[in-house]
């Protein structure tokens, strides 16, 4: 962002990162995957880089008002300086306290989750999938992340993208509004679980095989890693891929060959 | 007359102690902390016809959402009958509507079509409850009183219902007998199929039980009156309020709080100065909720609405892998500690002594708490909107802002964030390096 900005350039859209797309192994393949996206569909687009910032949401949810509003003003003021409109992220927390939690804070942008984005993309035309797509009548089935679709009420902007791929989208038991959660949110991945019965994940995992899929798709690197998890502890890894809407469509639209920002 | 001025006493004896405990919960909801609801009216009527009025949520679970929107109906609309009753209790008059002619009729014939439906649904409710194992109704947050307060309801509408029935019943033979007084009026579909029962009584005794039947459904109604508040059914009144009040922001979304906006600009700002920063007499804030005073008016007056159905509890998924916590459980603790609270400061002339406990270690413990993914199932799943997870959220501000108290790991995690701006230990530097590794 810095560099651009430098060269005098503002991009479309920011890509908003966040924790886990930067640091995790795992979720840095989603974030290649969107970036591929991106620069398929020729989309300006840039990053914060070194100067992107937690979002506070897991010190908010466990409790550290003060820790969180330090990283909202710190990461408003970061935005605000660029001039930011509009906002693209992988990761669903990242995505709520964005959209809902930093306007009152002086931050006020367009936010999307990455589903929504790339939904617009196929809709204008800019992204295509390739013809017989590799997920060409797969069963994969789709884990609604809690702060995308019962948290802001978006059902429709992945399964609508998933339904591109010519697949055969299987709905779980409990979806949509009543879909369990991975066990991640609210600060959950960061701390051991309490003393239970069962882990949330495997819970999860295990409704989630019922449909026999061969992919379990996902739209949080949170509910990603949970749910990969929870797919190790059934022992299926061998059976079902567990992968982020936005790593199908990078395949599925043959992306692979484009080049890294 | 005495039975006009007998009815009186106990007609006025019954508001009084409604109305005096009304005044208490109110007093009690009150002492909450501020919390604005001033916004959106129309959003908010819309919200509470929908939700409350149109029992919108309810049928998510069809067996129990159908039985209640009949109980519902029939409690809403037998209240017309309710009125004809209290008017004819004050005046000597009998069936006063009477004169409504053809419309009256179809008014009586539906009452009753509903008590049969109440009786029924009241039975259905009564076998699931008891005889089925339906683990939200049977769980240990149901133990004691909250049971047994279900169970009194149950039974007390089902003797309702057939005190009501049973009063037409007879009324129609004494009709058909042609005594005095009981002009031929109303349609009694339902009320016919008992008449068999009654039909071998002298005149006398016919016209003794119709008006012991219509005693026993006014007294009963009237002692139903003075239970309700202080019971779960008091949900019947404050589901409306309470769903006009819903959160009308995303579910996801998280309030920031004002106080901590004001810290942290002051921190921000080179140019502030701390020494003017409160004036000194100014108490200092309290970050989040220890105790139930320490939560909103609106967090208290969920917890007297609530109704302890537990669909909230089997839809956590922490409580569905054994975890400790119940979100129904959140709601009653609430409530229990702020009846204390409000009990004890009756005792001491209004005035709040503390006692030395607190909703938050005493009813509420951190295991609790610390195992919520704050997925806001609990909030879907509420039929009228009460927000489980907005306490426990508050309750853990409390726990780190106001005692530092936090699972070593959640300590790290929140180190991580100040030092590197990522809850992981990662240098900050690295941020960018994906883009090299494509």
């Amino acid at each position: 962002m810095a560099e651009l900005t430098a060269a005098g350039q503002t991009p479309d859209v920011l890509f908003w990162v966040g924790c886990a797309g930067s640091f995790d192994d795992r979720a840095k393949r989603i974030t290649k995957a969107i970036a591929r996206i991106l620069n398929a569909s020729e989309t300006s687009f840039a990053v914060l880089g070194q100067e992107e910032s937690c979002t506070g949401d897991p010190a908010k949810r466990a409790g550290n008002e003060f820790l969180y509003q330090m990283q909202a003003a710190q990461n408003i003021a970061t935005l605000n300086g660029y001039g930011i409109k509009r906002i693209i992220t992988g990761c669903p927390h990242c995505f709520n306290v964005l959209k809902n939690e930093y306007p009152e804070l002086g931050g006020n942008y367009e936010v999307l989750h990455h589903t929504q984005f790339i939904r617009e993309l196929i809709e204008n035309g800019k992204l295509r999938m390739a013809d017989g797509a590799p997920f060409k009548g797969k069963r994969i089935t789709f884990h609604d992340p809690c702060y995308l679709g019962r948290g802001n009420g978006e059902y429709l902007a992945p399964r609508e993208v998933i339904q591109k791929l010519d697949a055969e989208l299987l709905e779980m038991r409990r979806c949509k509004q009543n879909a369990m959660c991975c066990g991640a949110g609210g600060a959950q991945m960061f701390k051991e679980a309490e003393k239970g019965d069962t882990e949330v994940n495997h819970e999860r995992t295990n409704e989630a095989l019922e449909n026999k899929p061969e992919v379990i798709a996902t739209g949080c690197p949170f509910c990603n890693t949970m749910i990969t998890d929870g797919v190790k502890n059934a022992n299926k890894e061998s059976e079902v891929e567990v992968k982020d809407i936005a790593e199908l469509i990078a395949e599925a639209a043959d992306l692979l060959d484009t080049p890294a920002p | 007359m005495l039975s006009q001025l007998l009815f009186l006493v106990i007609l006025g004896t019954a508001s009084f102690f409604f109305v005096k405990r009304i005044g208490v919960i109110r007093r009690n909801i009150l002492s909450g902390i501020d919390w604005d609801g001033s916004d959106r009216k129309l959003e908010r009527w819309k919200t509470m016809a929908r939700v409350a009025l149109g029992q919108s949520k309810m049928t998510a679970r069809p067996v129990a959402g159908i039985m209640h929107i009949i109980i519902y109906a029939g409690f809403v609309i037998i209240n017309i009958e309710m009125l004809e009753i209290v008017i004819d209790g004050l005046f000597g008059t009998h069936r006063i509507f009477a004169f409504l002619g053809g419309f009256y009729n179809v008014l009586i014939a539906s009452f009753e079509w509903l008590a049969a439906g109440v009786i029924l649904a009241c039975v259905v409710f009564f076998i699931r409850r008891n005889g089925m194992a339906i683990v939200r109704l049977t769980s240990k947050d149901l133990q004691g009183w909250p049971s047994l307060d279900a169970n009194i309801i149950l039974v007390a509408e089902v003797v309702l219902m057939f005190a009501f029935l049973s009063m037409n019943a007879t009324d129609a033979i004494a009709q058909a007998r042609g005594l005095p007084h009981y002009t031929a009026a109303g349609s009694f579909p339902v009320s016919s199929l008992l008449a068999p029962l009654y039909a071998g009584l002298s005149d006398a005794g016919i016209v003794g039980l119709e008006r012991g039947m219509w005693w026993a459904h006014i007294v009963g109604v009237l002692s139903f009156l003075v239970y309700v508040p202080y019971s779960k059914h008091f949900h019947i009144i404050l589901a409306f309020p309470n769903t006009y009040f819903s959160n009308l922001d995303a579910p996801a979304a998280m309030d920031n709080m004002e106080a901590v906006t004001k810290e942290v600009q002051l921190m921000m700002d080179p140019s502030a100065d701390p020494f003017a920063a409160a004036p000194a007499d100014a108490a200092p804030p309290k970050f989040g909720a220890k105790d139930a005073p320490d939560l909103t008016w609106k967090q208290l007056m969920e917890a007297y609405t609530c109704t302890e159905c537990g669909r909230c509890t089997s839809e956590c998924p922490a409580n569905q892998t054994g975890k400790l916590l119940s979100p129904r459980k959140i709601m009653m603790s609430t409530r229990d500690r702020i009846e204390e609270i409000g009990v004890s400061r009756e005792a001491n002339g209004g005035e709040w002594k503390p006692d030395g406990k607190s909703l938050l270690g005493d009813w509420i413990t951190e295991e609790e708490l610390w195992a919520c993914t704050s997925c806001q199932a609990c909030v879907q799943a509420c039929p009228i909107n009460i927000s489980p997870m907005g306490i426990i959220l508050d309750m853990r501000r409390s726990l780190i802002m106001e005692d530092s108290k936090s699972p070593e790991s959640i300590t790290s995690m929140f180190n991580n964030i100040e030092n590197n701006g990522a809850p992981w230990a990662f240098p900050a530097g690295d941020r960018g390096k994906w883009t090299n590794e494509v």
